[in-house]
């Protein structure tokens, strides 16, 4: 039935610990672990005290809104003194940083950083100094891969950071400059999200809103010495997901449509579904081609948790779409909600999360409504 | 007395060395749970292993198909399974050049080709952030003799190869004990998702001179069964058709073919034996 056959004309064998490069913190180095290593080959030593842009005039307006957002995130920054962000190295010219909120991408190389969301708001200053470890040079790009605070938030942290009116020269053409602000890419879905007032809640401040955004094709442009695709993902967790893929570095950042800490988090109102959330799940699958044995390869990087492979999303997906085909059957059957709910579909899976009967009830409900506004 | 201190200079200034040297090659013997780790557990076959409610609805619902499908059909069987089967295994150390310490033992499994490492030099384990793979990331000491390790970092797959699961907050501890040519190797494995209690298996090799093992396992994934793209064969609830075909075969009741950790006890035999056993299969 498998391929499995016993052959002396078979693939080279496994590198040895091509895949234990993590061999964490405080580890020693040894002939055959990679220890991590805090700066980048190649890149500067940071120091601590170079200038920072900060193009907001400080007029009394905005010192009195810097002190009212400081009075309503100081608990949040009270947390933030007690975390730590994680920097993991992946492959290629990618990190993660874990620790922040979502979880962040970071692709360096000589034409400037590039990372794929932002955190929360209040880890920013932290997010953006860890950075500044690894490299000294222009941020560039901001992609988003979904419009939640946990990945957006540090959305304007970052187009202070990146500069929104820096001069710079033009090149090929002597003498000329132009204005060039931070690119912030993203489906325009969470644009729509981010200038809109719902319910009362105001919109989010202009410097936070996707600057360059893309509504049918992939998003594809060329950064840092590889081709990245921004891939969105219709009606997932929300109407605006994006999958982004490095190819060289061969790394998928998947946003929350793929996590190791829980549920998808679909969010009804904001345009996801769970037939979304399972289509792009699978399309991770399609990117993906491991190196051995269902193992290494394209590396992925989740919205939030550890850092994965493809046997990882496997697991996902399997869960997900078995999740669903229970509910599915049920609701096929005539259960109501309350039925379906009684009888823990997700039971099997809620251990792996830690997540409360409450929560899991939840997804449970999401999934069901989901599905049936679908027949509707 | 100059030899005397000669002698003591040289045994000083030795590197640490393992008590017992495992290194070299080394087959299962299979006599033990042949059953098991040659044709591989039935269907429904929970018998003994202390499981929760939570992995015996993940084994009802695991449908053998799922294998087929291309990303599933090379997955490798966890380093808290493979050393069950009829594996081949090579140990080696590998030694800092300037000390000769001990840096890590390796083990080369033959099964699914892979290569695991033992850290000997008192490293950390990754941060929960790390990835995780087939065979974890272990950490060895010697305690007399026997060398025991504990692994973190697993990857989530199954504990039995007839579904039922694994989570990867596994953790294992094993101890490698040498009696000369022959090794056994005790493995226990905890998993607070799946079991209520440790797992508890042994597995013996014997050192194998003779040079005609077969060290490769290669597996490249084709289509083979042509489906709508995105489905996962599994049994809903209450609907898988095999469960009961284990304890019919060899005359069981089915209860106990549901496992827990009260199966795993010797006293179980007492309750066992006021069950009524499953009819035969037609």
């Amino acid at each position: 039935m498998l391929a499995l056959e016993m052959s002396a004309e078979s693939a080279p064998p496994a590198t040895p610990e091509q895949f234990h490069k993590y061999c964490g913190a405080g580890c020693q180095p040894a002939r055959d672990c990679q220890s991590r290593y805090p700066v980048a080959p190649g890149e500067p030593v940071p120091s601590p005290n170079r200038p920072r842009i900060h193009n907001l005039p400080h007029t009394f307006a905005v010192t009195t809104l810097r002190f009212s957002l400081l009075l309503a995130i100081a608990p949040l920054l009270a947390a933030q003194q007690t975390a730590k962000i994680e920097v993991l190295p992946v492959q290629g010219n990618i990190y993660m940083l874990a620790g922040a909120g979502a979880n962040i991408t970071l692709q360096l190389g000589d034409n400037g950083v590039l990372v794929v969301d932002t955190g929360l708001a209040p880890m920013s200053a932290q997010v953006i100094a860890e950075i500044r470890k690894l490299s000294q040079k222009q941020l560039r790009y901001v992609v988003n891969t979904d419009v939640h605070e946990d990945h957006t938030g540090g959305n304007e942290a970052f187009s202070k950071e990146g500069g929104t009116s820096t001069v710079v020269n033009i090149v090929n053409t002597p003498g000329q400059t132009a204005s060039q602000a931070i690119k912030i890419v993203g489906h325009e879905g969470i644009l729509d999200r981010m200038s809109a007032s719902v319910n009362g809640k105001p919109a989010r401040v202009s410097l936070a809103w996707p600057t360059d955004t893309f509504f049918d094709e992939p998003k594809e442009f060329y950064f840092n010495g590889e081709s990245i695709q921004v891939l969105h993902q219709p009606a997932a967790i929300t109407d605006g997901d994006s999958l982004v893929y490095f190819r060289r570095s061969d790394v998928v950042s998947t946003g929350d449509i793929f996590m190791t800490t829980g549920y998808p988090n679909i969010d009804l109102p904001g345009g996801g579904g769970i037939q979304g959330v399972l289509d792009a799940l699978n399309r991770i699958l399609d990117l993906t081609i491991p190196a051995h044995h269902e193992e290494g390869g394209t590396m992925v990087i989740p919205g939030h948790g550890r850092l994965c492979d493809e046997a990882d999303v496997m697991e996902y997906r399997d869960m997900v779409t078995v999740i669903r085909d229970r509910i599915r059957a049920m609701v096929k059957k005539g259960s109501t909600i309350e039925q379906i709910v009684a009888s823990r579909p997700t039971m099997d899976y809620d251990g792996l999360y830690d997540v409360s009967r409450q929560s899991a009830d939840a997804f449970v409900e999401t999934v069901y409504k989901s599905l049936t506004e679908k027949t509707k | 007395m100059k030899i005397a201190v000669a002698l003591l200079v040289v045994v000083a200034g030795m590197p640490l060395l393992a008590q017992v040297n495992l290194s070299g090659e080394w087959v299962a013997r299979q006599h033990e749970d042949q059953l098991e780790r040659g044709p591989g557990p039935e269907l429904g076959d929970y018998l003994g292993i202390p499981v929760n409610d939570a992995a015996r609805l993940r084994g009802d619902s695991w449908d053998p198909s799922r294998i087929t499908l291309p990303e599933e059909q090379c997955r490798v069987h966890l380093s808290t399974y493979i050393y069950r089967g009829p594996m081949a295994l090579r140990v080696w150390e590998e030694k800092d050049p300037d000390s000769q310490h001990v840096i890590a033992i390796k083990n080369y499994i033959s099964t699914y080709e892979q290569t695991r490492t033992i850290w000997m030099d008192g490293r950390p384990h990754p941060s929960k952030n790390a990835p995780h793979t087939w065979m974890g990331f272990s950490t060895g000491k010697w305690e007399g003799d026997t060398l025991t390790v504990y692994t973190t970092h697993i990857k989530t797959g199954w504990l039995r190869r007839n579904g039922l699961p694994e989570s990867d907050r596994a953790t294992m501890v094993e101890h490698f004990i040498r009696h000369g040519n022959y090794m056994t190797h005790v493995s226990i494995v905890t998993d607070p998702v799946y079991m209520t209690e440790p797992l508890i298996k042994s597995e013996d090799m014997e050192f194998d001179t003779s040079e005609q093992t077969a060290w490769l396992w290669p597996c490249e994934p084709v289509v083979e069964v042509i489906r709508p793209k995105g489905v996962v064969p599994s049994y809903l609830p209450g609907q898988n058709p095999f469960l009961h075909e284990f304890a019919a075969r060899w005359g069981l009741p089915y209860e106990p073919t549901r496992g827990g950790a009260e199966t795993t006890y010797p006293e179980y035999r007492l309750k066992l034996k006021k069950m009524v056993p499953e009819p035969p299969l037609k």
